[in-house]
């Protein structure tokens, strides 16, 4: 129960600093990728105070046995580059700048516009199954 | 300096930006904190949905991601309205999904996970892929914008 309150709180602060942001503006995304053009360089600065608060939460992370709500701390691995991270990295950055989206701003958008982000959506599950089918 | 920056940069809002930033900080913060798990968005989507075989529970996964449409919901009712546009045309939304969908998922990662948790924790994975997709991102706009 504590973690399912915990995982709906998180979702919806992140969904709120996503609209206070302005970054569930895919014309304010695409105009901070725009660096020959009127650029915008908000998202820089939600990247900034994104950083704030995780910098703490990482500290406080290397103190903790365990977290408040779950039995272990579940990571990902920090090393290790390889061709795969970087191919998908690349192909992200191309469909980030072909629509100013990426996945947490289309997501935050159904409340906003449910019509263009659903097709988003839509599109972005298409390209995950195909991930899964390729077993890549 | 303030007035400096808004001429050279009229259309940018540097303190909406950083409060949203602190607002999104916190809740990747809550996520480790509390679940012990990286606030990343597309791994939380494709798990919610059944198109990942790690990660948390899918309860937990699908209660995250509804809860993003409902904190951009309740800004856009209580404090202000948000404006959003978003292409006109239907194909750089279907094709630009569909690189997103796969990149992501192929790249372990987007925004949310490389970007704002695995930069602070200063993952070298996640600055590799952090500068990659900004990198084809700026270019992907500069050919899009000024060169075709």
């Amino acid at each position: 129960m504590k973690a399912r309150l915990l995982a709906l709180a998180s979702g919806m602060l992140f969904g709120a600093g996503l609209a206070v942001s302005g970054m569930v503006d895919p014309h304010r995304v695409h105009a901070f990728l725009d660096l020959f053009g009127h650029w915008d360089p908000t998202l820089a600065f939600v990247m900034g105070g994104a950083m704030l608060p995780m910098a703490l939460a990482w500290r406080w992370r290397a103190k903790s046995q365990k977290p408040w709500a779950a039995e272990t701390f579940s990571l990902p691995a920090t090393t290790g580059l390889d061709r795969k991270l970087a191919a998908g990295a690349v192909l992200f950055g191309i469909g980030w700048g072909i629509s100013g989206l990426c996945p947490g701003p289309a997501i935050a958008d159904l409340a906003l516009n449910p019509a263009r982000a659903g097709l988003f959506i839509a599109a972005m599950l298409i390209g995950m199954a195909l991930h899964r089918l390729s077993r890549l | 300096m303030i007035a400096t920056f808004t001429q050279l940069y009229p259309q940018a809002a540097p303190l909406a930006g950083l409060a949203g930033g602190l607002l999104i900080g916190l809740a990747a913060a809550l996520m480790l904190l509390g679940l012990g798990r990286i606030a990343g968005i597309s791994g939380l989507a494709a798990r919610a949905l059944g198109l990942a075989d790690s990660g948390p529970p899918r309860a937990i996964a699908l209660l995250f991601i509804a809860g993003l449409p409902l904190g951009a919901w309740a800004v856009a009712r209580f404090a202000a309205p948000i404006p959003v546009h978003f292409p006109n045309a239907n194909t750089p939304l279907l094709i630009g999904g569909v690189l997103v969908g796969f990149g992501t998922r192929l790249g372990s990662g987007c925004t949310s996970g490389h970007g704002v948790c695995g930069l602070s924790r200063l993952s070298p994975r996640s600055m590799v892929a952090t500068a990659l997709f900004m990198g084809s991102g700026f270019a992907t706009v500069a050919l899009l914008e000024h060169l075709l």
